[in-house]
């Protein structure tokens, strides 16, 4: 398949990711746009490995999702600390560093 | 130009990404979304599978479609975070801001294909070697040692950490503890 095919369909994923981050406020549905992004990443990184047969495009992404694994991690627990103390994970609710 | 057949396929592979993550975006449900991305998570599988990866597909769909996605569920289950109320505090035309964005970047992304217009017609037909486990192990191990090595230390920090956070402070945990003791 054309190399434009990835490219366009990465672009519109992390498009899409974007979005989602922007206009979504539910901080788990944020985290999940941010995995969509890593993903458009991961597929032009596999995608290039191939056309240009360089092993070490694949794993670069196998590294990305070890520290998106990590990330989730920390993340998830972050959401779940907030909530306990706020009773709400809307993510426009957590200004109260704002001077 | 491939026979029709492949590019049907890959439209049906495309068309199902694409269509996964606005339902992603779309739906009020966070389990719904959730499971939205696992459908994304294993097109993309698919993807790296034709792309001669097939070390990396299966770790996608172990590790994002398992492991990642099912911590998500955990979370949102766990929280009762399934139909959570959108944004009390609306920014006005955030929605507006965001589709004027999100057309930019596409249109920056579209600007970029067509000026660096070089751009190879089709990835080269992967020979059987490439990318095959044995070879990425080698590589991992070799050429990648150390990169290899601090990722077992990040993995360490996060999981340190995330017990840390949930864990909640001392007079929580007391308060718990008191609470469990009178329930005995």
């Amino acid at each position: 398949m054309p190399m434009i095919f990835y490219l366009i369909l990465s672009g519109i994923l992390f498009t899409l990711g974007l979005l989602g981050v922007i206009l979504r406020r539910n901080a788990i549905i944020l985290f999940m746009s941010l995995e969509l992004m890593f993903n458009a990443a991961n597929i032009l990184f596999v995608a290039f490995a191939a056309y240009y047969q360089v092993l070490s495009g694949q794993l670069f992404v196998f590294f990305v999702m070890v520290v998106a694994a990590a990330e989730v991690a920390v993340g998830l627990a972050l959401i779940v600390t907030i909530f306990r103390s706020r009773n709400s994970i809307n993510v426009d609710e957590l200004s109260s560093l704002k001077g | 130009m491939p026979p029709l057949g492949v590019i049907i396929l890959y439209a049906i592979i495309g068309l199902v990404s694409v269509g996964s993550a606005v339902g992603l975006l779309v739906s009020r449900n966070a389990i719904y979304s959730a499971l939205f991305l696992v459908l994304n998570f294993l097109t993309v599988a698919l993807l790296y599978l034709v792309l001669g990866a097939p070390f990396i597909a299966l770790a996608q769909i172990t590790v994002y479609a398992g492991a990642i996605m099912v911590l998500f569920l955990f979370v949102i289950m766990m929280l009762g975070a399934e139909k959570l109320t959108e944004s009390s505090l609306r920014v006005r035309g955030l929605r507006v801001l965001a589709v004027v964005l999100g057309l930019v970047f596409a249109a920056e992304v579209a600007l970029f294909l067509v000026v660096r217009g070089g751009i190879p017609a089709a990835p080269a037909e992967p020979a059987l070697t490439f990318g095959d486990p044995a070879a990425v192990g080698l590589m991992l191990f070799q050429q990648y040692t150390l990169p290899f090595e601090i990722t077992s230390v990040i993995l360490l920090a996060a999981m340190v950490g995330a017990i840390v956070l949930t864990r909640g402070d001392l007079k929580d945990r007391l308060a718990r503890r008191a609470a469990l003791e009178k329930k005995a």
